[in-house]
């Protein structure tokens, strides 16, 4: 049986020599740690998460229970501590992922005065604890580059996949109590991903099509998730060299439709050079086929709720869209409008929103009637346009989440079915 | 009359403690945000073969964890809403069930001598003790019988 070591500043911290919020912060590490069966921690200067967030459930329930406060949700929630504490500022750099809603555009998006004012002050608690206001699912996007071999303790899976798999960083799928605990420490156990011989792949697979779209390449990844569940895949076959937004598409379905954090492809992502390179010392323990059949399958899956063909919303931008999506809508969207009976919500980071703004994208996504929001998404706010019965996706992840979120029919397609669907209302789609 | 069977399964500590109850089965993997409605305990992914089953004060005995970051979250509210299941019996080890199994605070064991999933079934009643790694079955058809 494996036993937890701590160095002399990680017992310090937990004898409560540095502060009680960072001796609870500790606290929190070490059952985790201890729970994982990790031997050590490691040190990370790069956290990303969601401290001091509420939804309205965790409001009431402290309020209810006379804890209201700032630091209440923080000490009780983040660090799962039974006392209340004062929290500190963040020891090493942290960011905020999506949350909350847009911070112009909150009212298109339904949500109530009261509430917004509570993302703001849970905003404004974050800023004044040294958190960056990053409000995005795609931090890599946005300013929060990390480099190979950099120790991360991330949450949000499509972004914890994308920094294993394409900027050969390490970080597991962290959660809300072990980031905030990390942005107080430094610290995240040494466990997984975080050691080389747990980075390589175990299962291979044969992709026997030509992969080329972001639609396709989703399908891929939420094919794969499905038949390796939390492992990690290596891939090869002939396909062209996918690009950010096919590979933040694939990684975003496997990370749904399984639990894959890592993936290689072979002569594309960082540790995987050669096939030799990405399975290391084991040979694979399984392979699959990935053909014109499973890609049906995959198709006909993420279409199951989908009968009735006026569509009534277009939801853009999952995982948040990157420049080159924004631009492809607007070329797509130039000289269209959105149909009277349907809406169209793209969501991105406001960074790119920024970049858009000057390149003056949102301006034509604007002509057109469509509507360009940030910090958050459909599945994530629960929001979409009032009345909405059958929407209209190109990202398989939220065409896996929205249906069992929402109770809405989904339909799944290009990027170009889904503007089209927009433009006259109805679902028009080949099956591939 | 048949004195009741009770297997025992031999496993590794996750979190400690002990509690009993009726095992809830799944050799699915268990989703978090956007596939559970923690406030009702229950699982709401549209694919899942527990869809619309509750979790509240049952054995959860499955593969493992699955999906977003937000798992722990999620259970960490189903605790405080009062649905988290009595205790966690799993195979696969990743990062978002043991943070769950920590923040719901319950008796959770892993690292099996032999698989439960083969051994337990939905209906069940298990004996958890998560400070010595076991997990006591006592089968359903043997009790009743």
């Amino acid at each position: 049986m494996s036993t937890l070591h701590l160095t002399d500043a990680e017992q310090r911290m937990l004898d409560g020599r540095d502060g009680k919020a960072r001796q609870k912060a500790m606290e929190l590490l070490v059952r985790y740690a201890e729970a994982l069966g990790a031997e050590r921690f490691v040190d990370t200067r790069n956290v990303a998460g969601v401290p001091g967030s509420a939804n309205p459930f965790l409001q009431n329930y402290y309020k209810d229970k006379n804890r209201d406060g700032l630091d209440a949700i923080f000490s009780h929630f983040d660090l799962d501590s039974d006392e209340l504490v004062d929290v500190p500022q963040a020891v090493v750099p942290t960011f905020h992922l999506q949350g909350g809603a847009d911070p112009t555009a909150w009212q298109t998006l339904g949500v109530k005065v009261e509430v917004f004012r509570n993302h703001q002050e849970r905003e404004a608690f974050a800023a004044q604890h040294d958190v960056g206001i990053l409000k995005t699912c795609t931090p890599y996007l946005a300013g929060n580059v990390p480099a190979k071999g950099e120790h991360l303790a991330w949450m949000e899976s499509s972004a914890v996949i994308y920094a294993n798999s394409v900027l050969g960083a390490r970080t597991n799928t962290e959660g809300r109590e072990s980031t905030s605990a990390a942005m107080l420490t430094g610290k995240i156990p040494d466990w997984g991903l975080h050691q080389t011989e747990h980075r390589f792949g175990t299962h291979r697979i044969d992709v026997d099509l030509d992969v080329s779209t972001v639609m396709e390449w989703g399908m891929l990844g939420y094919f794969v998730g499905d038949m390796v569940q939390e492992r990690i895949p290596v891939l090869q076959g002939r396909f062209a060299r996918p690009d950010i937004v096919r590979l933040k598409h694939f990684g975003a379905a496997a990370s749904s439709s399984g639990g894959v954090e890592m993936y290689h492809i072979v002569g594309v992502t960082p540790e995987a050079a050669t096939l030799e390179m990405a399975f290391g010392p084991k040979p694979p323990v399984e392979v699959f086929r990935y053909g014109r059949q499973e890609q049906q399958r995959v198709y006909d899956r993420l279409n199951a709720t989908g009968t009735d063909s006026d569509v009534d919303y277009v939801m853009l931008g999952c995982p948040h869209a990157a420049i080159e999506q924004l631009r492809e809508a607007a070329q797509l969207l130039d000289g269209k409008k959105v149909s009277g009976n349907c809406h169209l919500w793209i969501f991105t980071s406001r960074a790119v929103k920024s970049q858009a703004r000057d390149e003056g994208i949102t301006k034509t996504l604007g002509d057109a009637g469509a509507v360009l929001l940030t910090d958050t998404c459909s599945a994530f706010a629960q929001a979409v346009p009032p009345g909405t019965k059958v929407v209209a996706l190109d990202s398989a992840k939220q065409a896996h989440y929205l249906p069992a979120i929402l109770g809405v029919q989904a339909w799944f397609g290009t990027t170009r079915e889904c503007i089209n669907a927009a433009v006259t209302g109805r679902w028009s789609a080949d099956r591939p | 009359m048949t004195v009741a069977a009770t297997i025992v399964l031999r496993g590794r500590k996750v979190v400690g403690g002990r509690a009993e109850g009726e095992a809830l089965v799944t050799r699915q993997t268990i989703p978090g945000w956007g596939g559970v409605n923690p406030v009702q305990g229950v699982i709401t992914e549209t694919q899942h073969e527990l869809r619309g089953v509750s979790f509240k004060d049952k054995v959860l005995v499955c593969r493992g964890a699955k999906g977003s970051s937000g798992w722990s979250a999620m259970y960490h509210t189903a605790r405080l809403a009062g649905t988290a299941p009595k205790a966690l019996v799993f195979n696969e080890m990743t990062t978002k069930i043991a943070l769950g199994a920590v923040v719901m605070r319950i008796p959770s064991v892993t690292d099996f001598d032999r698989d439960p999933l083969d051994i337990i079934e939905t209906g069940d009643w298990v004996i958890v003790d998560g400070d010595r790694g076991l997990v006591e079955v006592v089968k359903r058809s043997a009790s009743r019988s």
